[in-house]
């Protein structure tokens, strides 16, 4: 009974702590391009190419 | 960067269609910050949008210059995207909404687990009132959008699916809390986040596929000219927006460009092609003192125009208005999802009053008699038919966009499955509406490169025709020097010692249709006649139509002689010399006879009839006005997209009445389940579960539909 003093703060707190990172993934336009980000680690790294 | 840091920087977003790769990304990206202009560019591979910052000074035409020397073609998009956009916010909103509720469903579902499989006394109580403060929170922040849209429908003495929902997810939390507070045994806040989580998922993907149909529509809209270059007292010229455009200023407008406004001609003389404003397919010669209209296209030389109407003034601003009134008759269409609440809502209101009514006279008991009325309000609540329409639609759009058809929303679709007559636009629709060489093959094919290598350095629609001829014939240009283009005259160049032109043809004998001519020091080598050709695969596409119960006719606003072969070849009937109010005419008797009109044209002039047929579909090279109307946008030569995606309309179509059969199927078995008392928060849950999955794995079934 006393381990769920601690457990039940832990789960809603890990449960909180993923739904904070989705709104800021979210606000940070981490969703705007999706098919784009897929295709981006195909892309060569731009301070090679520059001179 | 290169770029001077001294000015404020602007930012500018392009539509650029031709991202297709990984590459296209890197070659943008990195080859536009190689303008002196351009500070940073970033692509939007998903919207096919390229968002840039530059320098205040950087003018359109020298922007698009940019993308155009990295070989894209580029169309400037309006000053707030993004942001600024309503109906992206409340995607967003709703998306929010969703991640609320799913993790208040995880964490509540883990408390109630814990109570269904025996926990007693105070640690129910605790686990009860744990769900209650996830729960309520919940309510309040993921139901807005239900509350909203039932208060409205309420306050305007109406009634829709959120009336129902919003009851139901406000009692059943009120008595969940004090089934808590009096140590009750049953708390249905996990039901309540539950069915807004489903609810909401059905919402998002609704909100989803509009929003990506608009994007692809807005990245399309740009075949208006969206500016023009004005001349400022003797030659110097500068670009000026469409909407800056001045009666009085005097634009110049180069061969292959589309007039921003209407004007008269004040200097050169060239062919405009009508086909978008009238559907005439001839070009028209002019001359000065001619009048000259916004949207149509300038085929042969540089003009003068002076503007005498811009902007809503000019001659289309009256098919606009003729589009506004034909568009009203479309918004009184009921979606299936409303029509079916209309019933539903009624239903599930009078089964609650009728088994708490029924509980009470056996003599229940207010509180019992209640619990039982929330427990039939969560198992009728709409759980899958609101996830019924929107997950079926949302894979046929997906799958249409997979073969270049854009769907605006979803009752596009289900007007589109419901058409048995085609009304079609011929030219720009039936036909590709740009030049074609018809004689390539009669050129000697030793001319063939050279041909390839004076087209390919013009701009003008009959060498861009021939390059798209040639390179698709697999003709490697040869090795040209000194390229020149005359406007008016057309390409020389030296090739041997030789002067090589391509360009109007000398002798009298051309005909009088579009025609160009190859010559060797003077000497003609071959003429190449053009004309507008029927899609590759127009008459399949009519067949298959006809397959499906739908007879097509022709709709032309151009004149008989021209439409009677096109008509011939298809074997179908023809109108023709048709205005915009004669296609609406049609259009209407066809609806007073009882038919379901689809209307696929490409024009201003069919702009009114689009947005008056049943369901309409437009080519991607259409009018802007043409594009805006049609519920439909499919992109490429083919035609046979309108067959598939008429199709596929009709299947998305069963199975969402599947769906609804399903979700109706349950709630028989269900509802008599709630009515006697026998449905405890675990059957709830693993029924509303279990009916979403399946109408969700019912509509994933269309993705495989398409062929």
């Amino acid at each position: 009974m006393n381990g769920l003093l601690f457990l039940i703060p832990i789960a809603l707190g890990l449960g909180l702590l993923g739904l904070a990172a989705f709104f800021w993934s979210l606000r940070h336009g981490q969703f705007d391009d999706l098919d784009g980000a897929a295709l981006r680690i195909f892309v060569e790294d731009e301070e090679d190419a520059a001179p | 960067m290169s770029v001077a840091t001294a000015s404020p920087l602007v930012e500018r977003d392009f539509a650029v269609p031709d991202i297709r790769c990984a590459g296209c990304i890197s070659k943008l990206e990195q080859g536009l910050v190689c303008d002196r202009r351009i500070a940073s560019a970033r692509v939007n591979f998903t919207e096919k949008r390229v968002h840039i910052a530059c320098t205040p000074d950087a003018e359109t035409p020298d922007l698009v210059g940019a993308f155009a020397l990295l070989g894209f073609e580029a169309h400037p998009i309006g000053d707030a995207p993004g942001e600024g956009d309503p109906e992206a916010a409340s995607s967003r909103e709703l998306l929010r909404a969703v991640a609320v509720a799913g993790f208040a469903m995880m964490n509540v579902m883990l408390l109630s687990v814990s109570v269904w499989s025996g926990a007693e006394g105070a640690t129910r109580d605790l686990f009860h009132w744990l769900s209650a403060a996830i729960a309520l929170p919940t309510v309040a922040y993921s139901g807005r959008p239900f509350f909203r849209s039932a208060w409205r429908a309420l306050r305007h003495g109406g009634t829709n699916m959120d009336v129902p929902i919003s009851i139901g997810v406000v009692i059943t939390s009120a008595l969940s809390v004090y089934e808590t507070a009096t140590h009750g045994q049953h708390a249905y806040f996990d039901g309540v986040v539950m069915l807004l989580f489903f609810l909401l998922c059905g919402r998002w993907l609704d909100s989803v596929m509009r929003d990506r149909a608009r994007g692809g529509v807005t990245a399309l809209l740009r075949n208006m000219g969206t500016g023009a270059t004005v001349l400022r007292g003797e030659g110097s010229g500068h670009w000026v927006d469409a909407t800056a455009l001045q009666p009085g200023m005097v634009m110049l407008v180069a061969a292959g460009e589309r007039l921003a406004a209407d004007g008269v001609i004040v200097a050169g003389s060239s062919q405009i092609d009508l086909s978008l404003l009238t559907g005439e397919s001839a070009p028209q010669a002019v001359h000065v003192d001619d009048h000259v209209h916004a949207g149509t296209l300038n085929l042969d030389a540089p003009i003068r125009v002076r503007i005498t109407a811009a902007g809503a003034d000019t001659a289309i601003a009256d098919i606009a208005r003729l589009m506004g009134e034909a568009a009203q008759g479309k918004s009184r269409y009921v979606r299936i999802a409303d029509r079916a609440a209309r019933f539903y809502a009624p239903a599930v209101h009078t089964l609650a009053l009728l088994a708490f009514t029924g509980w009470m006279i056996a003599g229940a008991g207010w509180h019992h008699s209640l619990l039982i009325a929330v427990a039939v309000l969560i198992i009728t609540c709409p759980c899958a038919l609101g996830l019924a329409v929107p997950a079926a639609q949302i894979v046929a759009a997906g799958a249409l966009m997979r073969v270049g058809v854009l769907i605006k929303d979803g009752s596009a679709l289900e007007r589109m499955a419901e058409v048995d007559r085609a009304l079609i636009d011929k030219t720009g629709t039936l036909t590709l509406g740009r030049p074609v060489a018809t004689d390539l093959d009669a050129v000697d094919p030793a001319h063939r490169p050279l041909l390839l290598a004076l087209a390919q350095a013009s701009r003008h629609p009959l060498s861009e025709a021939l390059t798209r001829g040639l390179s698709a014939l697999g003709v490697v240009p040869e090795a040209v020097q000194t390229i020149r283009e005359t406007p008016g005259f057309g390409v020389a160049a030296d090739w041997h010692g030789h002067k090589v032109t391509l360009g109007r043809p000398q002798s009298p004998a051309a005909g009088t249709g579009l025609a160009t001519e190859l010559a060797i020091d003077g000497d003609p080598l071959a003429t190449l006649h053009f004309a507008d050709q029927l899609r590759p695969d127009a008459r399949a596409a009519i067949d298959a139509l006809a397959a499906e119960g739908i007879d097509a006719t022709i709709l032309s606003g151009d004149r008989a002689e021209a439409v009677a072969p096109v008509a011939r070849e298809l074997g179908i009937t023809a109108q023709t010399g048709m205005t915009p109010q004669d296609k609406l005419a049609a259009i209407a008797r066809h609806a007073g006879a009882g038919h379901r009109v689809l209307m696929i044209g490409d024009g201003l002039n069919d702009g009114p009839a689009l947005a008056a047929g049943h369901a309409s579909m437009a080519p991607g090279s259409a009018s802007d006005a043409g594009k805006n109307a049609a519920d439909c946008i499919f992109l490429g030569d083919r035609l046979t997209p309108v067959v598939q995606t008429v199709r596929m309309a009709r299947r998305t179509q069963r199975i969402v009445k599947q769906n609804f059969a399903l979700a109706i199927g349950y709630n028989i078995i269900a509802v008599p389940l709630a009515i006697f008392g026998h449905v405890t928060p675990l059957i709830a849950a693993i029924a509303m579960s279990g009916s979403s999955l399946i109408v969700v794995g019912n509509a994933l079934r269309l993705k495989a539909a398409i062929r």
